[in-house]
């Protein structure tokens, strides 16, 4: 079993401001912003390094056990 | 029979050496004359028995760092003169809203500003109730010997302990460096208080819930499990910061209100040849001690005057003027400044009966004689 | 529901934060925490103090000992209680202004004092809280509402102030660089001494607007092209160093810590010496 199905990608809607710092430094353009919000655009090209995580200012998006 | 404890004592040393009865280990200060040796005392003593000093950089983080330490869940003093108790008043004001135990000795010297380092000075008693802004209550306390000095910064002790408030032990330059003989008190005499601390399990915990019929909070330390949050921001029972109306205006309330509606605990005066009095003198501190010289010489005289001495100056022993304002047929209010504890007095006693005053602040003591002649004068 | 990291951490009845969006606070914060839990400390032993300012509003949602003191104060706060009780993790979180300008005496003497304290300043250039006036860390010429026509001070280098006044483990990252900055806190908390870590972090509402530096990602963008590695900048040419600033750990030493050496005064008399 990969990596991949283990880990997946979380939003907490509720505590997003919107302010896309994860959206740009996603280095496989896995999300985008949509209606103020962070958005999970392409979950299947995520890989899990965790830099939106990293800098989201609102802790808002996390690798997380499923 | 035990032989009793008699000393030779400084009014600053008895100061230092009652705040460590009462359980002191934490001091920090800053040097400034003439509240320097309680600095001194505190370096030397504390670390004899398990406590911590430290010189601070400045006044302000002097009161800072007791604040802390007594958050920590250690009791704690700082002592000043005049300019820095200015500078403290930032520190008493958070001390109030965030409910820390706390005492802040302030051995009086003449002011304004730098004014007169080495002399005495009776001018701070308006500075010590309204220094800090906002509405609060607080409590000073202003004793008179260096014996007392020795009880009275035990009770201010007690009193922030047992009312989670910082307490202003007031002094002045005469009575801090003054010697006397003093008996000290066997351990057993001696009363102390400690905060309450939590009833509940940390889970449970609210570092600002008071209970029904109660208004002071339990208080844990930090590093006890209880893990709570502390603001000088209006805050709620959880310790969190709010701007809710009503949670605001039952905060202020309840600080002023935990000192005001227990006077009757915390206000105590002390009278001498009153009984029979037709002037009643009202003094406290350095002043007083004329101010009991003078009815003796007046009494010589034949004249009928006694002395009212207020210990706790803030909250004002109102209950205690009203009274007497209504045994005397004047009051005589004396201190070295011109006219702030009068304000007072006048306020609550100048409906029953004639409140003069007599002040000085040119550095000097009022004598016995100048508050003699006065008295005949009027 | 928030990440485990956030959950065992922080306050979550108190998020979402108050910071604005595109606010870097929440970067540091986060390696803050990230921080103590690759440490694996306890957090009872910990205790997080504050000053005035936005950054110093971190303190109320983490799960810690908290206190949010007075304007520039934490330091002083934080050298009460660690004196008080020397075995809890003490850690100030404060702001550029909060401890550089009102608290800048209380910065120095801790320093002096080489006190156990780690000390993480969130340096955003201005002061956000009251609405974005010139700091101490306002790059001369850039603008602040009460630097309309540019700042004339010249701007701290926090790092040097916090080294030569005594400090014992000094380093600088930016929210960029954050898995840097976590493994600084780790580094800053360990060391027995005064810890010195400032976190450069970004104000897009007031900072970033008044000075024209775009939105969050573009001063992001910034951070990320002109830090650069203190081994790398130390080989730059003159030339090439104009508009950079350094990030890595810039100092540490190792000298007498100040609530061990209380104790030894204290342990001189209970030994009976």
């Amino acid at each position: 079993m990969s990596a991949k199905t283990e880990v997946s990608l979380i939003v907490e809607k509720n505590w997003c401001k919107g302010c896309g710092i994860c959206v740009a430094f996603c280095p496989k353009n896995v999300l985008e912003i949509k209606n103020g919000k962070v958005n999970i655009r392409d979950l299947e090209a995520c890989i899990q390094c965790g830099q939106c995580e990293l800098r989201c200012p609102d802790f808002a998006i996390y690798l997380g056990g499923k | 029979m035990v032989e009793k404890k008699i000393k030779l004592m400084q009014g600053n040393e008895a100061c230092v050496e009652a705040a460590i009865t009462a359980g002191m280990k934490f001091y920090a200060g800053y040097p400034i004359t003439p509240s320097t040796e309680i600095a001194e005392l505190s370096a030397e003593k504390l670390p004899k028995v398990g406590g911590r000093f430290i010189q601070m950089e400045d006044e302000i983080a002097s009161i800072s760092a007791i604040i802390g330490a007594s958050i920590a869940g250690v009791k704690s003093m700082t002592a000043t003169s005049g300019p820095g108790f200015s500078l403290k008043q930032e520190g008493i004001g958070y001390a109030v809203i965030t409910e820390t135990p706390c005492v802040i000795v302030n051995v009086q010297r003449g002011g304004p500003s730098t004014g007169l380092p080495t002399a005495p000075g009776q001018g701070d008693i308006m500075q010590a109730r309204w220094g800090t802004h906002g509405d609060h209550s607080i409590i000073a306390l202003y004793p008179w010997s260096v014996k007392e000095i020795y009880d009275i910064t035990i009770k201010a002790f007690n009193l922030s302990e047992k009312y989670r408030t910082p307490v202003i032990l007031l002094l002045d330059e005469v009575i801090g460096h003054m010697r006397e003989s003093i008996e000290l008190p066997e351990a057993d005499e001696i009363e102390i208080y400690n905060r309450k601390r939590p009833s509940c399990l940390p889970e449970d915990y609210k570092p600002y819930r008071v209970k029904e019929g109660d208004l002071v909070p339990e208080m844990a330390g930090f590093g006890e499990g209880y893990r709570f949050h502390v603001t000088g921001l209006v805050h709620g029972e959880t310790g969190f910061p709010t701007s809710n109306s009503k949670i605001a205006e039952e905060l202020v309330r309840r600080l002023v209100g935990k000192i005001e509606d227990n006077k009757d605990d915390i206000v105590e005066t002390d009278e001498y040849l009153l009984d029979d009095a037709d002037i009643a003198i009202v003094a406290f501190g350095s002043t007083a001690r004329a101010a009991k010289s003078a009815v003796d010489t007046l009494r010589e005289e034949g004249l009928k005057v006694g002395l009212f001495r207020p210990i706790t100056i803030w909250p004002l022993a109102d209950k205690q003027l009203v009274d007497l304002s209504k045994k005397v047929n004047r009051l005589v209010v004396v201190e070295m400044n011109v006219g702030q504890y009068y304000l007072e007095v006048d306020r609550v006693a100048g409906k029953y009966t004639k409140v003069d005053k007599y002040g000085r602040v040119s550095g000097e003591l009022i004598t016995p004689q100048e508050i003699v002649d006065f008295i005949k004068e009027v | 529901m928030p990440s485990q990291l956030v959950n065992e951490y922080f306050r979550t009845e108190n998020l979402p934060h108050i910071w604005c969006p595109g606010c870097g606070n929440g970067i540091v914060t986060r390696a803050i925490v990230k921080a103590i839990d690759n440490l694996g400390l306890n957090k009872d032993e910990i205790c997080v103090v504050s000053g005035i300012g936005c950054s110093s509003r971190a303190s109320g949602y983490l799960d810690f000992n908290t206190i949010h003191t007075t304007h520039g104060r934490a330091l002083a706060f934080a050298t009460g209680i660690k004196l008080a009780k020397p075995n809890l993790e003490v850690i100030v979180i404060t702001g550029d202004g909060d401890a550089s300008a009102i608290g800048g005496n209380h910065l120095i003497h801790a320093a002096r004092r080489n006190i156990d304290i780690t000390t993480i300043v969130f340096n955003n250039n201005t002061y956000g809280m009251t609405g974005g006036q010139y700091s101490p860390t306002t790059p001369t010429g850039d603008k602040g509402t009460t630097a309309p026509f540019g700042n004339i001070d010249m701007n701290f280098d926090l790092c040097e102030l916090a080294k030569a006044a005594g400090a014992t483990y000094v380093s600088r990252s930016t929210i960029f660089t954050a898995n840097m900055l976590i493994k600084q806190v780790e580094n800053g908390i360990k060391n027995k001494g005064f810890s010195f870590i400032e976190a450069l972090t970004i104000c897009p509402t007031y900072y970033g607007r008044k000075n024209r530096k775009g939105e969050s990602v573009d001063m992001m963008v910034y951070l990320k092209e002109n830090a650069i590695n203190i081994a790398a900048y130390d080989k730059l040419p003159d030339e090439q160093r104009e508009g950079k600033f350094i990030i890595g750990e810039i100092y540490q030493s190792s000298r007498p810590e100040y609530t061990e050496e209380y104790q030894k005064i204290i342990d001189s008399f209970s030994k009976g010496v």
